[in-house]
């Protein structure tokens, strides 16, 4: 062995070392890192009344009502629902089918009371006149959005 | 080691020795500010007026043809970085540490625009200018990495061993890189996912893929520009510190 192939040898198990412990860090801190939970997270969890988290998912088409300010709307991820409610001026990408982020917690009945509303914009981009387009013809369908780039 | 691969290292090392990298690497710093210009006057053009407004965002989708190269260089300089790491503890190569050296700067510029174009471009969409989610907090260990990096070389005298504690350095750092990348898929993030190097192709149509490609490429030819320029800087530095230190051997009365 060169030296050269032996200081190469050595920095690769280094990086293999390195990696590994990162790895176990990153596993071990996972629910720290996470932004927000999904409600079937906090379902799962069983996370106490009051204590501040994020609820995350997508706003439940056809949930969504606002007296004033006060807007309730369900949040879903497929699989659990909650109720959520939040006084206040929310984002202009809040609607419903979209990515939410809410912050506050949940209360005593179970419902979910937001502090903050944050919109979470997904990976998709699409020309405002394709869509208007699109909607006029009636073939608009939200999940088609991922199929765009084949148009 | 075969014939084969002598003859390639050979071939490197010819181009990659300090004099021979200055003969030609001197020509080419017209020709590639040439080729950047050229990109940035497209780039603009399709980011600013031919290219459509976004369904949801409207014309705040512009900031992406600036956040996304930046992001991307943010990265690929620190990758940058880490090969030339490599190449100073693995080579003891003197080109590798004017490389990385020369590189640490434009990183760290590259990362605080990525954030502070994410920033603005996270108030309208989002609500917020920031918060501590995967991607954004691993990108500002990032720009904290490019910042420690560039006041290690300031804090040695000896560049030679400068080098030697960076490369640790910068190669314990590059752990980060992988994080920055995929965040996103492994924790819930406020930051979505990426959008253009995916299964199923981009999630995006041509109008809004092709000034995202064209910036990109604007700014990586950029940073090969700056980079090419900054490494023949401080190549000719080197040379001058030396030169001093020669007089200085040969005169000590003065």
């Amino acid at each position: 062995m060169t030296r050269k192939q032996k200081r190469l040898s050595i920095l690769a198990g280094f990086a293999v070392v390195l990696a590994l412990a990162t790895t176990l860090v990153l596993v071990a801190l996972r629910d720290q890192i996470v932004f927000f939970y999904s409600p079937s997270d906090i379902a799962e969890r069983g996370v106490a009344a009051g204590e501040p988290i994020r609820l995350g998912g997508l706003v439940k088409t056809g949930s969504w009502t606002r007296v004033g300010e006060t807007n309730d709307f369900v949040v879903t991820d497929g699989q659990t629902e909650m109720s959520a409610r939040y006084v206040g001026i929310l984002p202009d990408l809040f609607r419903e089918g979209q990515g939410v982020v809410a912050e506050g917690s949940v209360t005593p009945t179970g419902s979910f009371l937001a502090s903050n509303v944050l919109a979470k914009h997904d990976e998709n981009y699409m020309p405002r006149e394709l869509v208007e387009e699109l909607k006029r013809r009636g073939e608009w369908e939200p999940e088609d959005v991922a199929l765009g780039a084949s148009r | 080691m075969s014939l084969d691969t002598t003859r390639k290292a050979n071939w490197f090392s010819r181009l990659a020795h300090p004099g021979a990298f200055m003969n030609w690497s001197g020509p080419m710093v017209w020709p590639l500010a040439g080729i950047t210009a050229v990109l940035f006057v497209v780039g603009v053009w399709f980011a600013l007026y031919a290219s459509p407004p976004d369904y949801q965002m409207g014309d705040t989708v512009r900031i992406m043809y600036v956040h996304v190269p930046n992001a991307w260089l943010a990265q690929f300089t620190y990758a940058v970085m880490a090969v030339a790491a490599l190449g100073t503890l693995v080579w003891r190569h003197p080109l590798a540490d004017v490389s990385a050296k020369a590189a640490a700067p434009l990183g760290a510029v590259f990362t605080a625009l990525a954030l502070f174009t994410g920033a603005l471009w996270g108030r309208p969409t989002w609500g917020t200018f920031w918060e501590w989610d995967g991607r954004m907090t691993s990108t500002l260990i990032l720009l904290l990495l490019y910042l420690g990096i560039i006041a290690l070389w300031r804090a040695f005298d000896d560049q030679l061993r400068a080098g030697r504690v960076i490369a640790v350095f910068t190669l314990v750092g590059a752990v980060n890189i992988p994080i920055v990348k995929f965040s996103v898929d492994w924790w819930h993030t406020l930051h979505q996912p990426a959008s253009v190097f995916v299964a199923g192709g981009p999630r995006m149509p041509g109008s809004i893929l092709t000034p995202l490609l064209i910036m990109t490429l604007a700014f990586t030819f950029l940073f090969l520009t700056l980079h090419i320029v900054s490494m023949r800087t401080e190549i000719l530095n080197r040379r001058a510190d030396s030169l001093e230190r020669q007089h200085a051997a040969r005169s000590p009365g003065a």
